[in-house]
């Protein structure tokens, strides 16, 4: 009876443990967004428009779940294939440091609102999902905040955010192809960097 | 004789001029937009207007409003709306939605006290949000080529169309009282406005043509929208 139960409990340790490494998607951005907004309810700097201070705290909790090469990928479009391996790094740096700014800066005009999560429908072995919560807030219509993610060697990874139903890599398709067709894929690192430059100031 | 002719050339002007704007069109891309002339027109003469007089309005608003006041402005005017989007529920044959819909209206009505306090969301009936463009568009009706109108802001053809029987179904519009009338239909565009004051700021550092960057955003939202928040998704191409 006693090794049933030490069995028993042998397997629950290793089951517990194999959760842990195997974090689903959907605990993932909960865990992320939970620990966010705990920083951000308490901080009255971000609450205030702090821009700096929302980046350096998107740097240390968001980041490592993100996947921005994948990301620039996505948005780049057809013309991905054609820049050369050092293009596709300075892309996804110029791209990584706006897109984190413009998260930043939704963080920074929080108010009171709160995330509600939707249970989403995964089937064992996937490897793309998309991961559905909601912006609840006084006064308004919740928005829709979707996350899509793929699982890679070291755990799941965001490589897409949906708010409303736009996503927010998608929607630079248009311009980014244009400035290519127009510059090429030099005049797009160009364009970004430049952005981001004006920004930091 | 002679004001007949002038008329006549000013349409001639005109018609050049519209031929003009989507000449320099051809040289853009997205086929959704065929007339990508005329509209980024009418979005410069709209950001003009909003400059000069609509942000500042709202942003007066935004700031002497206390929040309780906005959400209850919010409620009020969502509230008159349920009524349509119970219709366009219906018509969508989601007749679940429909009832709670209904549901939303009595209650909010009554015990929310006209609508300004959404107790109905607080007991769960979720508000949805539904227009004649979406009914169109489960329905089967295509986008047809996008405009950009001013005031209204970003449409394709068949929600430029569900916009003017929307409108004309608004219960807001069908107050006899016509100073009252233009009040809340003010009220209403303001309190929108000042909604959206964050996302300005966003929009501004996010997007390098801020025309092109709203379009395909409008364009994404609305094929969410026809698809009640869970579209097919599309194959990822690089």
């Amino acid at each position: 009876m006693k090794s049933l139960l030490s069995l028993l409990f042998g397997l629950l340790l290793l089951c517990g443990s194999a959760i842990a490494e195997e974090r689903s998607p959907d605990a993932l951005v909960r865990q992320v967004t939970d620990d966010v907004l705990t920083i951000v309810r308490q901080d009255k700097d971000i609450q205030s428009g702090d821009t700096r201070k929302a980046i350096a705290l998107v740097d240390t909790k968001v980041l490592p779940y993100f996947d921005f090469q994948r990301m620039t990928a996505l948005a780049v479009g057809r013309n991905w294939g054609k820049a050369t391996p050092e293009q596709k790094k300075r892309l996804t740096e110029e791209f990584k440091k706006l897109l984190v700014r413009t998260y930043s800066n939704a963080l920074t005009s929080y108010k009171d609102q709160t995330i509600s999560y939707k249970p989403s429908k995964m089937e064992p072995g996937e490897t793309d999902v998309v991961v559905k919560t909601e912006v609840v807030q006084p006064g308004s219509k919740p928005v829709q905040l979707n996350y899509a993610l793929e699982k890679h060697a070291d755990g799941w990874k965001v490589y897409d955010v949906i708010v409303a139903g736009v996503s927010l890599v998608t929607n630079y398709r248009s311009s980014f192809s244009q400035e290519v067709r127009d510059k090429g894929i030099d005049g797009l690192i160009q364009m970004l960097g430049d952005r981001n430059k004006q920004l930091e100031k | 004789m002679k004001p007949n002719l002038s008329r006549q050339r000013s349409s001639s002007v005109c018609i050049a001029a519209l031929l003009a704007a989507s000449g320099c069109a051809t040289t853009e891309n997205n086929p959704q937009d065929p007339f990508e002339g005329f509209n980024r027109a009418m979005f410069a003469v709209n950001e003009g207007l909003d400059k000069v007089a609509i942000k500042p309005v709202a942003q007066g608003y935004d700031a002497v409003t206390p929040l309780p006041v906005k959400v209850a402005v919010g409620n009020f005017f969502g509230n008159i709306w349920d009524t349509w989007t119970a219709l366009n529920n219906l018509l969508q044959g989601k007749g679940g939605d429909a009832l709670s819909d209904v549901g939303r209206v009595l209650i909010n009505s009554t015990v929310g006290i006209g609508g300004v306090f959404d107790v109905a969301g607080e007991m769960g009936l979720t508000k949805h949000s539904e227009e004649f463009g979406q009914t169109l568009g489960k329905w089967g009706v295509g986008d047809g080529p996008y405009f950009y109108w001013p005031l209204i802001g970003p449409r394709t053809t068949r929600d430029t169309f569900g916009w003017m029987v929307d409108t004309y179904y608004d219960p807001v519009w069908r107050v006899d009282n016509i100073p009252l009338r233009n009040s809340l239909v003010s009220l209403r565009y303001v309190d929108l406005r000042a909604s959206v004051l964050p996302t300005d700021k966003v929009i501004e550092e996010a997007a390098f043509d801020k025309y092109t960057y709203i379009r395909d955003a409008y364009l994404q939202h609305r094929r969410n929208e026809i698809f009640d928040g869970d579209p097919p998704r599309i194959p990822v191409d690089y």
